[in-house]
């Protein structure tokens, strides 16, 4: 059976909730089957082939089995302990969350314990212009997810955490998990999402989420994404920002065999900004592909981009960019930089920064750069005394420090920094003062 | 301000005018027939009319697959409303320029390009193409003593038949796009060099190409080959007289440089424009590339394009020689309602080749500029270096700027960098020349020479001087 049939098929298996959300759901599933899987013919998908994903017959992701807590701590980060969300092959787990103490000030919710409410309706897959294949899937299969409200003026001091448990069985399973954000004006928030797998087997993840951010709200927004390297992950990020709205979008990508991270942020007030940074760590025959779309359709708007990739052994890694200044969006800065290392013979990457500037009083720029950890660098650690080993180690610490000191939750940038090391097979013990 | 862009979008084509010589002209349409017609005409070898056949039969496969993924916009050209063959009547061997028609002498008198003066005083031969024949060639026998082969493509194919058919389709195949596959079925003339072993080309080698006769496409092609250890620059630069309808112009050069050798191939492009509504105006859609055979050969090219309607031009290197060095600088000016779609493709398979990309896009009026790039670094090319920087200016609030580079990377021992800055004319580079006394307009030709100077540095003097003029015609006063 083809892979479109197949999941019409499966389709009929899926609680639709409220006659709203059916109706758009089946909106997305037809869309999805009339635009059919992509190929590598469509430029969006030039170097990663969806076929990969197609060629299994994805089984709707069973309600996953008992875990406990002490598991979960195995795999996630225990530092957040103190408020977390748990959602078990989608659906949400309440036995293995700690709500934070909430106010009136911020409401989060599990998609499907309330999928009537009226609020939803507008705002649900709301944001951005025409869903691309994989989105439209979600939005036709998703069963749970969280949406996070932050009220009007209030500031959450403690970052939210969401985690994502992939525990896969004896069947391939699909996971639809689904993130709305909402920062009402004057608002903000720190929110992580983190990306696990439990056990191997075979798993695709298919996220989205779609963030507000109202006028004069901060939100930042933290991917965490440590799958099992058996495990396809295909996730997409929307974002709408008002005027004088800032968001933060931070995606770190290190596990499963193939990951395709599309992020599409419109400007659209004056003065809106946006950060998007990213990295990527890929070893052994691991692909990852990190699309980004920063529209200015406004005037003084504000965009950076740096995304650093390191690969190791065959892996593929691909950064595609787009920056679109609107004819009307005077004033506009846009910046963006991809920065790589390669360090095996056999590992590859494609990058493609690209501009499309329709209005003349901007400053705009890109850079992308490709090339290896620096040999007078090395020199002069080894000659010091430090073996080689360490030497490159702390040089790969150095470069994705840009990347983790840009985390506002310090004890996840320690993680992170110590998580290069070890997906590189390097990690070792390095003494205190070498850092 | 606002008058001075007025005055620019309004500046008629200088070079419009249109020379009145005897046309033998094919009726438009373009089947099996037309190539054999074309081939029979020019006495050509069974061998040549073969493979333009291969390459009609080529084209006619991607009929309904012309390239749609650059950034230009243009209404669907109807391949059977156009002429494909075009001469002057035929004339006798010409020696010297007293043959030569005095319509033709005079026109390029007005392109300010007298074939007299350039021999005299510009040491430059000039193989002058009207249209689809070459009429003139000189300095041939200063050529000769060297041994260095440059006649019109024509010639080429009866005098040194094995050399054009070593090479001819050796770097760019006759199914490599549409337009090279037009283009291979029906060229009609070009310019043929050849440069032996460890000669140094003693002069510029230079062609003048003109659009004239109405209706009538023009596919040029150019076969250079640089064999080991030798040296040639090479000139091309283009005019074309007003017209309303579009003329196509599908040309494809070839570039083989041997061991040790090196080409320089400098363009200054002013096909006709449009006029400011986008009326009319060249189809420019060219398929150039260089092949680096031999290690430690060298391709450099340089572009000025200031004209066409639509621009659609990628000059690439092919890098398979060890330490070969690709080179590309460019600067491309879109106004009124142009569009450039140009860039290049560095394709590195030799160790330690080294590239050097060198974009700049100037938009003004409603004009369109886009940059579109490859650089590839095959898993052989250990030690691959390139370095490439695009930078647009933007002149006006209705034109656009677009950097759409690919970097793809498969050896991790190769080093690659991109960058890319758009900016406009800054009010205060503008306060800062005029408080000193320098008028606006004066001040903006500074700013914009000073802008593109990394290019126009790579071209011969004689070039140089004309690119400037041109960038200082289109641009005067024309800030946002």
């Amino acid at each position: 059976m083809n892979p479109v049939e197949h999941w019409q098929e499966r389709f009929a298996g899926i609680e639709p909730g409220a006659p709203w959300l059916a109706a758009r759901r089946q909106k997305a599933l037809d869309a999805f089957v009339e635009a059919g899987i992509p190929s590598t013919r469509v430029e969006e998908w030039r170097y990663t082939n969806p076929a990969r994903i197609a060629k299994t017959a994805w089984e709707p992701a069973p309600v996953g089995p008992e875990l406990d807590r002490a598991a979960l701590e195995q795999i996630s980060y225990p530092v957040f302990a103190c408020s977390v969300f748990v959602f078990v092959n989608g659906r949400y787990a309440p036995a293995l969350s700690t709500p934070p103490a909430l106010g009136g000030h911020l409401g989060v919710s599990s998609l499907a314990a309330d999928p009537s409410d009226e609020n939803l309706e507008g705002r649900l897959a709301s944001v951005g212009e025409a869903a691309t294949p994989f989105a439209n899937l979600n939005t036709a299969f998703f069963e749970d997810g969280a949406h996070v409200r932050i009220a009007t003026g209030k500031h959450i001091e403690e970052p939210l955490h969401l985690v994502f448990v992939n525990a896969p069985g004896d069947d391939p399973i699909a996971a639809h998990p689904r993130v709305l954000i909402e920062a009402e004006p004057g608002s903000q928030a720190t929110v992580i999402e983190d990306h696990v797998s439990l056990g191997a087997g075979s798993s695709f993840t298919n996220a989205v989420t779609e963030i507000v951010v109202g006028e004069n709200a901060e939100v930042e927004w933290i991917k965490v994404q440590r799958e099992d390297p058996t495990a396809l992950h295909v996730s997409e990020m929307r974002a709408r920002v008002a005027r004088d709205g800032r968001l933060t979008a931070h995606t770190l990508s290190f596990g499963t065999a193939l990951t395709r991270n599309d992020g599409r942020v419109r400007l659209d007030g004056a003065g809106a900004a946006c950060a998007m940074n990213g990295l990527f760590v890929a070893g052994g025959d691991q692909l990852v592909d990190n699309h980004t779309w920063v529209d200015h359709a406004e005037p003084h708007g504000t965009s950076s981009e740096l995304y650093k990739g390191i690969l190791d052994g065959r892996a593929r890694g691909v950064f595609n960019g787009r920056v679109v200044v609107r004819p009307d969006a005077q004033k506009s800065d846009a910046s963006q930089q991809n920065r790589n290392l390669l360090l095996s013979r056999d590992a590859e990457i494609a990058t493609q920064p690209q501009l499309e500037i329709r209005a003349d009083d901007v400053k705009c720029s890109h850079g992308s750069t490709v090339g290896q950890l620096d040999q007078d660098s090395l020199f002069y650690l080894r000659s010091r005394g430090v073996p080689l080993d360490e030497a490159r180690d702390l040089l790969m610490r150095g470069f994705v420090s840009e990347i983790t000191r840009g985390l506002s939750v310090e004890a996840l940038a320690e993680r992170i920094d110590d998580l290069v090391v070890e997906r590189l097979g390097m990690a070792r013990d390095i003494p205190e003062e070498a850092r | 301000m606002s008058e001075a862009l007025e005055r620019i979008t309004k500046q008629e084509y200088q070079y419009g005018f249109v020379t009145d010589i005897e046309q033998d002209t094919l009726p438009p349409g373009l089947d099996e027939g037309v190539v054999r017609f074309i081939s029979a005409k020019k006495e050509e070898p069974e061998w040549l009319l073969a493979w333009r056949l291969k390459a009609y039969e080529r084209w006619v496969a991607m009929k309904d697959d012309s390239p749609t993924w650059a950034m230009v916009d243009y209404p669907e050209i109807d391949y059977q409303a156009i002429s494909y063959y075009s001469a002057p009547k035929p004339k006798k061997q010409l020696e010297s320029l007293d043959e030569v028609d005095p319509d033709l002498l005079d026109t390029y008198k007005k392109l300010g390009i007298s074939l007299d003066e350039q021999k005299r005083l510009q040491n430059v031969a000039v193989d002058a193409v009207f249209d689809s024949v070459s009429v003139a060639t000189t300095f041939k026998k200063e050529l000769n003593k060297h041994g260095i082969i440059f006649c019109s493509f024509s010639e080429a194919v009866r005098e040194h038949g094995d050399l054009v058919q070593k090479w001819l389709g050796s770097v760019v195949p006759q199914g490599d796009n549409y337009f090279a596959a037009l283009n291979s079925a029906v060229f009609s003339d070009g310019s043929f060099v050849y440069i032996p072993k460890g000669v140094r080309c003693p002069m510029e080698l230079s062609t003048y190409f003109r659009i004239n006769a109405e209706n009538t496409g023009q596919f040029e092609r150019t076969l250079i080959v640089a064999d080991e250890g030798s040296y040639v620059s090479y000139l091309e630069g283009c005019t074309a007289p007003q017209r309303d309808e579009n003329q196509l112009h599908a040309a494809v050069v070839e570039l083989v440089a041997l061991g040790d050798a090196e080409i320089k191939y400098s363009t200054v492009q002013n096909w006709y424009p449009g006029d400011a509504d986008g009326k009319g105006g060249i189809f420019n859609f060219v398929t150039k590339r260089g092949a680096c055979r031999g290690a430690r050969s060298k391709i450099s090219w340089t572009q000025v394009e200031t004209g066409s309607a639509v621009t659609w031009k990628y000059p690439s290197c092919i890098l398979q020689g060890d330490d070969s060095v690709g080179e590309f600088y460019s600067v491309a000016l879109t106004n009124n309602c142009q569009q450039a779609d140009t860039g290049t493709k560095m394709i590195h398979i030799g160790k330690n080749t080294k590239s050097t990309i060198i974009s700049k896009g100037i938009s003004a009026g409603r004009g369109q500029n886009t940059y579109r790039g490859l650089v590839k670094i095959s898993p052989k090319a250990t030690g691959a270096r390139n370095y490439s920087q695009c930078d647009s200016l933007l002149l006006g609030d209705q034109c656009g700027a677009h950097t759409f580079p690919y970097l793809e990377v498969k050896n991790d021992d190769a080093t690659v960098e991109h960058e890319a800055t758009t900016s406009k004319i800054g009010e205060d580079q503008l306060f800062y020349c005029q408080q000193r006394g320098i008028s606006e307009e004066d001040a903006i030709s500074m700013i914009v020479n000073g802008f593109c100077k990394e290019v126009l540095r790579e071209l011969p003097m004689e070039f140089a001087v004309e690119a400037q003029n041109l960038l200082g015609v289109s641009l005067e006063g024309a800030v946002g």
